[in-house]
């Protein structure tokens, strides 16, 4: 019973930085049709721009990980929005075009990252309160698992809240149901391109930080290993919806977990993609419709 | 006229081609030794097999307009198949052949009529995931047969003499330049037939093709199995040509990206633009390996010198520069020159 408690908050922290990663991607797909495949190297730049900043900062490692994670969230927010206007705005309509320069942005930031930083993973600044383990129902639970759980569910409200309740949420919601027909009415939608990119962007350098966290180390590989893991998520979940994305990273998580530990390590990863075939096979469309609430 | 020249052409290529191991001819710069010895004539090999192995994506991706990222999956199934046929279940050549045969239509049939499901982006995405599959697959080592991160060792006992060992490179060149010209052979004569037809329709407009009354999944799994039982054969040959066995390369996301900037290089949707983009890369890839690491480079200041030094690096880059500037490639850009120079005259 221990072990099952364990597994389920294991894989809830997992299924939480799969949902930062997959919400950014499932956005930006749902209201540009751009696939982004640079989504998992704003990660890997927002995790290493947190661990060098804390290499820089004085302090405890609480405090290296906060300020440390407040530059890499905002790096990863600049970044993703600079990509959008240089690289993406150009080839406005030209979906191929977009996804092969996303590809070659993929492969040369995630060669940068090596270049500049190395190979060799760095230790991560976590503070010891997050390391310690919370006794519920007998499991050992280290407490990291939380913090990646309600950051998740802290931005999984924030960002329905927003697409809900302001002017840019409810203009990125009728994009992504009706791009032309925003336009026909005269509201400039590219605007709400770079916004959904930044946002993209800090979602996953926010990622990252959790992944650095979780893992106790970033490594240049990281990003793309996730990145693979989300865009299961965004099919499951069905394409421009936060809820279905939020439920389907839950699923592939746990399962992944389960399967690891029950049938045996390394199947999990198999385990998600078949359980990809079979939602492809039941519901082409994935598990919500298209809509962004 | 152009009817003889479409067949006059390739075949003058083919026989020049198939000269080249017959010559000692010293190329400088492109070549460490003339074109006669092993050395070069094993990099040549190599080049001549990615012509092809582009040319099989390059059927998906720009003749119907599939844009898979799981291409070395089937790539993989051909090097890693062969491999534990041979060496660990010692079978026979002719028998090992077989099975790859088989797994080579059974595997993408299955796998095609699943990711064909959906189209555009998330095919995209469901075939990396199946490729991602496989990966893991082979790094799970299931009953020691897949090595691992090691891969396998080929045992070359059940190879016949003409295809083991440095003095055959020339057949080993051969062979390469067979397997091009065959992918090249049955994509022209695919493309020009009625499904062909069909396929470059889909490309253009999906709905369109349904409209007028057919049903593009069948002609979509058609081009899907086609050009990945061709990859697979691409791993076979690959295989034979390095002669060392299988590696978990082959198997990453990265490798089917390199085939994708092999056929976006060369220009997608042209087969010469394909074999020429797999050929140029891939001799450029052995090549410039050398260039990072040369005394040039070493010698820049370090903020140019560091990404400098990662190919990868260096080839995202340029890609990003060729999509946004030569959006049509080698051949496009030929195409371009042409009209430009009309247009002059």
């Amino acid at each position: 019973m221990s072990t099952f408690i364990l597994l389920t908050v294991t894989g809830l922290g997992l299924g939480a930085m799969y949902f930062l990663i997959a919400s950014g991607l499932s956005l930006i797909y749902g209201l540009m049709g751009v696939l982004n495949f640079a989504h998992g190297a704003f990660l890997t730049v927002g995790a290493y721009v947190t661990w060098w900043t804390g290499t820089h900062v004085g302090g405890g490692p609480g405090i290296k990980l906060l300020v440390g994670a407040l530059a890499g969230l905002a790096v990863g927010a600049i970044l993703a929005a600079l990509v959008e206007l240089v690289l993406i705005r150009p080839l406005y309509q030209r979906h191929i075009e977009q996804v092969l320069v996303t590809v070659g942005l993929a492969l040369a930031l995630g060669a940068l990252v090596e270049a500049i930083w190395g190979f060799d993973a760095r230790p991560f600044p976590v503070p010891a309160w997050l390391v310690d383990t919370t006794t519920i129902f007998g499991a050992r639970i280290p407490n990291d698992r939380f913090l990646e759980i309600g950051v998740a569910l802290a931005v999984l409200l924030a960002l329905t809240a927003f697409l809900r309740y302001t002017r840019y949420g409810l203009i990125i919601r009728a994009g992504v149901e009706n791009r032309a027909m925003v336009t026909a009415l005269g509201i400039d939608v590219r605007k709400a391109f770079t916004l959904v990119f930044a946002l993209g962007g800090t979602a996953a350098a926010l990622a990252g930080v959790l992944s650095g966290v979780y893992f106790g180390a970033v490594d240049p590989g990281r990003g793309t290993s996730l990145l693979i893991f989300a865009f299961i998520v965004v099919v499951i979940g069905g394409f421009g919806s936060i809820g279905g994305t939020a439920i389907a990273a839950v699923i592939v998580g746990l399962i992944q977990q389960y399967a690891n530990y029950y049938a045996s390590s390394g199947l999990g990863d198999l385990a998600v993609v078949l359980l990809l075939a079979l939602v492809l096979l039941a519901r082409p469309g994935g598990l919500a419709p298209k809509v962004a609430h | 006229m152009r009817r003889v020249a479409g067949i006059a052409v390739p075949l003058v290529l083919l026989a020049l081609l198939a000269l080249v191991p017959l010559i000692g001819l010293d190329i400088p710069v492109v070549f460490n030794g003339p074109l006669d010895s092993p050395g070069t004539l094993g990099l040549l090999a190599l080049c001549l097999v990615f012509a092809g192995v582009a040319l099989t994506y390059d059927l998906l991706f720009g003749f119907t307009g599939l844009l898979s990222f799981g291409h070395a999956l089937y790539f993989a199934l051909g090097v890693y198949l062969m491999t534990i046929a041979l060496t660990k279940w010692e079978w026979g050549l002719l028998p090992a052949l077989g099975i790859v045969a088989i797994a080579g239509i059974l595997v993408p049939l299955v796998l095609g009529a699943v990711s064909l499901r959906v189209g555009g982006i998330a095919f995209a995405m469901v075939t990396l995931a199946f490729a991602q599959a496989g990966q893991v697959l082979v790094q799970k080592n299931p009953d020691g047969l897949t090595g691992g991160e090691e891969g396998v060792g080929l045992n070359s006992d059940a190879l016949p003499d003409f295809f083991v060992g440095v003095l055959q490179a020339k057949n080993l060149y051969w062979l390469a330049l067979g397997y091009a010209a065959l992918v090249f052979l049955v994509v022209r004569s695919a493309v020009s037939s009625s499904p062909g037809h069909v396929w470059q329709a889909i490309r253009e407009n999906e709905r369109r093709v349904e409209v007028i009354g057919l049903r593009p999944f069948g002609f979509k799994l058609l081009a899907f199995v086609l050009a990945s039982f061709l990859a697979t054969l691409g791993g076979v040959v690959w295989l034979l040509v390095l002669g060392t066995g299988a590696t978990p390369t082959v198997t990453t996301a990265n490798f089917t990206l390199t085939l994708l900037v092999m056929v976006v290089i060369g220009g997608a949707g042209t087969r010469y633009g394909a074999l020429l983009g797999g050929f140029l890369y891939t001799l450029a890839d052995q090549r410039l390996g050398s260039l990072s690491g040369s005394s040039q480079v070493r010698d820049l200041p370090a903020v140019l010198e560091k990404p400098l030094s990662e190919p990868l690096f260096i080839l995202g880059t340029l890609f990003i520069l060729l999509v946004f500037f030569i959006p049509g490639g080698i051949a496009g850009f030929g195409q371009r020159l042409r009209v430009l120079r009309r247009a002059a005259s």
